[in-house]
């Protein structure tokens, strides 16, 4: 009778990070559904005063609110990438080293091309993120700032508080509030679609790997063979 | 006006021409105001325009519709013009000037050479670059030769309008002259930038009296723009804003809630990205402006408004895509070439990868057989 394989229990996923990937998550699904109202507005006809309604009003602060929640997280998240395990460290998001490139090659090749694998080797699996999600991860940090930076540009002439208008320099380098705006939506649409790849990746491993990859979001812990752990205590 | 011997002062000018003091006080109190400033600085102005000799002034007229000089001689308040096309000696203007011809010529460069270093240069109007800036010659000379020998003695030099600005409709793609706004031909003056096409009347007539009263130049934001006329949106200033914040539209010009006077975002108002004075000080002696008049705003004082989409909807054109094309349009398109993808990649996996779901299963349903009962 075949084997299962034998797997342990890793804790990946430090709490920091669970709760910046969930603060992160809500914000940006709070921030594009109140960004879709805002650019386009819906068509509500009305009987009500101008004074009985302020629905734009609220959305607008709602988006304002999440963006500080999306902009919190985001440093929350910079401070773990230097306190935090070997997961969440920022040298653990870089993929220009050999061992990068190697990984990167490894998962294109495997699991994007889906080209069967002769001599499978326990290393290739990757415990953390693999080098094509830190990719990823970097291009979503850095369209992230193109929207904290264009998004608290556009705000800081409306803000009373000193946060925002840091970013006053902004729109008039970009070249106006017209450029600023267009990067703050196209950003958002790169954002959109990093997320529909990765939510379907997320899905994919965990379905067909079966090591907890959805879960670990949720308990921090994936399951890893055991050929990858040491074990000299037991 | 360039013969002058002695330069009189901006009041003895204003006297001269039929004023009376009252209107001078009425005049200078209506700048500051204007300028955003409190009641003291009403005293500074009057003082500066009492004793200050008249600022002679060159100004040019490159590729433009001279909609600028028209906006200026509009302004609310009869000195407005007066002290901007008579009062600061204006020594040189093509529109305006009774001079033609070589004596026109003449009086410049007699202006230039005896008030070297301290003339106002006001343009108006961007400059063509391609073809040797052939495509605007005044003269025998190119607007490019003009400009750069105006402005090598200039203390300041003030960019009127959009052209000179931004460069408007000329410098919208393709730009086929290669007009130019100056700004990018000054490097070590003084620069105003004052956009609008046209500016407010007011606004320019606030800026030359900021130079003259105060002897330097208002205080600019990042963009070179004087900060009391452009540190605001129109939407910020908008009376119909309350609209906005309450989710009222107007969806078409002639719907109902046109006629209610809503809020114009949807069929394509410019207000929430512009900055100017318009909400405030307004048109035509402060009668109405474009918002008021049931017409969005169209964002003239921005950079390159021409090329940022149609002037009747919100969303702007994504460059490089065509002009029907927008943020949203695209960002639909690649999102379903993505679904289209993952569905294809999710079968192709389900395949390629299928002994090795099988064998996981497979063993999976094995331990589930051997589960220890209790």
């Amino acid at each position: 009778m075949a084997h299962t394989k034998n797997y342990k229990r890793v804790y990946v996923w430090q709490l920091p990070v669970r709760i910046f990937h969930w603060a992160n998550a809500l914000s940006i699904v709070v921030l594009s559904i109140t960004g879709f109202l805002i650019s386009n507005p819906p068509a509500f006809m009305s009987n009500a005063e101008a004074f009985d309604t302020f629905w734009m009003g609220q959305v607008r602060a709602i988006h304002f609110i999440a963006a500080y929640v999306f902009f919190g997280a985001m440093i929350l998240r910079i401070y773990w990438a230097f306190a935090g395990n070997k997961f969440a460290h920022w040298k653990a998001f870089w993929p220009f080293s050999k061992k990068g490139i190697k990984n990167i090659i490894h998962v294109l090749k495997h699991d994007i091309f889906l080209l069967p694998e002769k001599n499978p080797n326990i290393n290739d699996i990757s415990i953390g993120h693999n080098y094509m999600a830190t990719t990823a991860y970097i291009l979503m940090f850095l369209f992230g700032l193109i929207m904290v930076f264009t998004g608290f540009g556009l705000y800081s002439d409306n803000a009373t508080w000193w946060l925002p208008k840091l970013f006053a320099w902004v729109p008039s380098f970009v070249g106006g509030d017209f450029n600023a705006r267009m990067l703050h939506h196209v950003s958002m649409w790169f954002i959109i679609f990093i997320i529909i790849i990765h939510v379907y990746l997320v899905l994919y491993h965990d379905w067909l790997e079966g090591r907890g990859e959805a879960s670990s979001m949720f308990s921090g812990f994936k399951f890893v063979r055991k050929e990858r752990v040491d074990e000299n205590d037991e | 006006m360039a013969t002058q011997k002695k330069r009189d002062t901006y009041l003895q000018a204003i006297i001269k021409q039929g004023y009376s003091r009252r209107d001078f006080m009425k005049f200078t109190t209506y700048m500051a105001a204007y300028m955003g400033l409190q009641n003291s600085a009403i005293g500074q102005i009057t003082e500066a325009l009492e004793t200050t000799p008249r600022l002679p002034v060159i100004w040019e007229h490159y590729q433009e519709c001279t909609c600028c000089s028209e906006s200026f001689i509009r302004s609310d308040h009869p000195i407005v013009a007066d002290i901007i096309l008579d009062k600061i000696s204006l020594d040189y203007t093509e529109t305006l000037m009774a001079a033609a011809g070589e004596q026109a010529e003449a009086a410049k460069h007699d202006t230039m050479k005896k008030y070297h270093g301290e003339y106002i240069l006001c343009v108006e109007g961007s400059i063509p670059t391609k073809d040797d800036g052939n495509y605007c010659c005044i003269a025998g000379k190119t607007a490019i030769q003009h400009f750069k020998e105006a402005a090598e003695g200039a203390k300041a030099i003030i960019a009127w309008g959009s052209c000179a600005s931004n460069g408007c409709v000329q410098s919208a793609a393709p730009n086929p002259t290669g007009a130019t706004p100056i700004h990018k031909f000054v490097h070590n003056k003084p620069l105003i930038r004052v956009p609008g096409c046209p500016p407010i009347g007011e606004v320019m007539a606030g800026v030359i009296v900021h130079v003259v009263a105060f002897g330097k130049l208002p205080e600019l934001d990042r963009m070179n723009r004087p900060k009391a006329f452009y540190a605001k949106r129109v939407h910020d200033s908008c009376y119909r804003r309350a609209y906005y914040d309450a989710g009222l539209f107007a969806e078409n010009f002639d719907d109902e809630n046109a006629k209610k006077g809503y809020c114009l975002y949807k069929v394509g108002c410019k207000g929430p990205m512009t900055y100017n004075s318009c909400g405030t000080i307004k048109w035509n002696n402060g009668v109405s402006y474009p918002i008021q008049s049931g017409h969005g705003c169209i964002g003239c004082s921005e950079d390159d408004f021409w090329d940022n989409g149609p002037l009747y909807e919100r969303l702007t054109a994504l460059p490089g895509f065509g002009i029907e094309s927008t943020a949203d349009s695209v960002g639909k398109a690649v999102a379903g070439a993505l679904a289209v993808g993952i569905g294809v990649h999710a079968i192709a996996g389900t395949i390629a990868k299928r002994k090795d779901v099988k064998r996981r299963v497979t063993k999976g349903q094995e331990n589930e057989e051997h589960l220890k009962d209790e």
